[in-house]
């Protein structure tokens, strides 16, 4: 080990910290803010205690669940429970590493990151799968379940509709994905690719188990699913994990479809704020599904995931690959 | 140097993962160190710079063939005593299939094929080169017919699955999500009007006694 490859490592480190933090008050403030939004929507007030406009409120939920007793049920299988949170967090933090907030600032810019992401997020099933099965408990296995179901149909239909975007940008690097975009809002993905963004934010919301289709946790129905058993920090870091997968899939949305920090208008100047008004708004959407939406069917979601979006998706991609081949092929690049 | 002891670290996870998913008594523990063994094996694929095939093996079987595999293993309610039954009547029959195997594969891995003079370690690829666009080029030209009759066959297998396991029950109802939506208020609800009916003063009668 000589003392470059030491200085690389030590510089990596200092990035993934400078990375990690501000995701996670971003996961914080966006417990906040979804307190907020929904508060306002049924005309509530929501959080407006701790601190001016409740502003301090994550702050002290963090404390109060670091605070509590994490509490390992007997009949539990001890070491797959503590493995399940982590299994959680840990895809949900490491596909941020090729997340590119502009066309230099990123982590690691790889030249397949688009198949990277998929791979990594496709691992976040596992926590929920164990830590279900691991509670000993059949409301938790019944989440697991329906959850493990659900996130391996739906992960079909993302699949399909990043197929879409990696012909359009005929590239699986993200940087160059959203450098295909460039030259004002039409020239966005999408715009050729309307269905399959549609699939890929709904199927985004699937993925997170968020509502409409939080039927892995059901709390009218199996109490809360998968993480029933779970206290204290140990569940807090599920919570941590749904909302840093919820703001990764609203980035992949924005670097995908909505041209990442590029700018509406191409005579304004690019930056990271297009990309963090773009990734606020879809994760707005996320907020909005929740407030409008009664909770889905169970069948009603693998009817939808696997009879709606799949074949959507499939005719979408046909179509793209042969719009290619005529005069009006630009349209679609 | 620093690669010869990444190669090292993954090996060793990959042998101890494998023995693991022999070894081990609960099938769910076993199920999970096969996890562990594909995405180690992912992490070797990745140091011999075949990313799109380490990142594939992580997709498909990590993160798919691997959750639907658990699934099933979850639900099985297994007797460990029943499964050990008659471990050494199967004994010899296992140690035969198994030398028969490690004679072929010493046949093959022997160095005739696979040794070092006929291989050779690969040599680094510029940094622009894309592991996937070449895999891509070779399926779709070189290999273009035997890959479509691997797909046509998968497509088969798919057919003669759900064939097989298709059981259409007479008596059980089904949802027609077009008929649904379209349902108006009219074919479910008919609202009646009618004059208030009074019990002959049971109701009143009743809450004041409860209040008293």
């Amino acid at each position: 080990m000589d003392w470059a490859t030491i200085q690389t490592v030590v510089w990596t480190l200092v990035k993934i910290l400078a990375l990690v933090v501000p995701l996670m008050l971003g996961v914080a403030y966006l417990t906040y803010a979804e307190r907020k939004v929904i508060g306002w929507m049924q005309v509530r007030i929501g959080p407006n205690r701790v601190g001016p406009l409740g502003l301090v409120q994550p702050i002290a939920d963090g404390l109060k669940l670091l605070m509590k007793e994490i509490i390992i049920p007997a009949g539990a299988n001890r070491g797959l429970f503590i493995l399940g949170p982590i299994l959680a967090i840990a895809p949900a933090l490491a596909a941020w590493a090729v997340i590119p907030f502009t066309d230099t600032l990123v982590l690691a810019n790889i030249d397949a990151g688009l198949l990277y992401v998929l791979a990594i997020t496709s691992m976040g099933v596992y926590g929920v799968i164990i830590a279900g099965w691991a509670s000993n408990s059949k409301y938790a296995f019944l989440g697991a379940m329906r959850s493990a179901a659900q996130m391996v149909s739906y992960e079909i239909a993302m699949g399909f509709a990043l197929v879409g975007v990696l012909m359009a940008a005929q590239s699986l690097n993200l940087v160059d994905i959203v450098k295909g975009q460039a030259g004002g809002f039409w020239h966005w993905y999408f715009i050729p690719l309307f269905p399959l963004f549609l699939v890929y934010l709904i199927a985004g919301v699937a993925e997170t188990n968020r509502a409409p289709f939080d039927v892995a946790e059901g709390e009218s129905e199996i109490v809360a699913g998968f993480h029933v058993e779970y206290s204290g920090m140990a569940f807090a870091v599920f919570f941590l994990a749904e909302y840093a997968n919820m703001i990764l899939v609203s980035a992949l949305t924005t670097l995908m479809f909505l041209g990442g920090w590029l700018s509406p208008l191409p005579f304004l100047p690019d930056g990271i704020l297009w990309w963090l008004l773009k990734t606020g708004f879809v994760l707005f959407l996320f907020l909005w599904f929740r407030a409008t939406f009664p909770r889905y069917r169970y069948d009603q979601i693998m009817r939808l995931g696997w009879k709606v979006f799949i074949p959507i998706t499939i005719v979408w991609i046909v179509v793209v690959g042969a719009m290619m081949q005529t005069p009006y092929g630009h349209l679609f690049h | 140097m620093y690669t010869t002891a990444i190669f090292y670290f993954f090996s060793a996870i990959l042998v101890f993962a494998a023995l693991r998913v022999i070894t081990v008594r609960n099938p769910v523990h076993a199920a999970l160190h096969l996890v562990l063994a594909f995405f180690t094996a992912a992490g070797l694929w990745m140091l011999l710079e075949a990313e799109f095939l380490a990142i594939v093996l992580v997709l498909v079987y990590v993160g798919a063939v691997m959750v639907l595999f658990l699934f099933v293993v979850m639900m099985l309610d297994i007797n460990l005593d029943r499964l050990r039954e008659g471990f050494w009547k199967y004994m010899p029959v296992a140690v035969l299939v198994s030398v028969l195997l490690m004679i072929e594969m010493a046949l093959i891995l022997g160095g005739r094929y696979f040794g070092l003079e006929v291989m050779g370690t690969p040599s680094p690829q510029p940094a622009d080169y894309s592991n996937t666009r070449a895999l891509g080029r070779l399926l779709y030209t070189d290999y273009v017919y035997a890959f479509e009759l691997a797909a046509v066959i998968l497509l088969v297998a798919i057919v003669a699955a759900i064939a097989l396991a298709l059981r259409r029950r007479k008596d059980s109802k089904f949802i027609d999500p077009a008929e649904q939506v379209k349902v108006k208020r009219d074919d479910r609800l008919r609202i009646v009007k009618m004059a208030a009916e009074k019990a002959p003063g049971a109701g009143i009668q009743d809450s004041a006694e409860k209040g008293a």
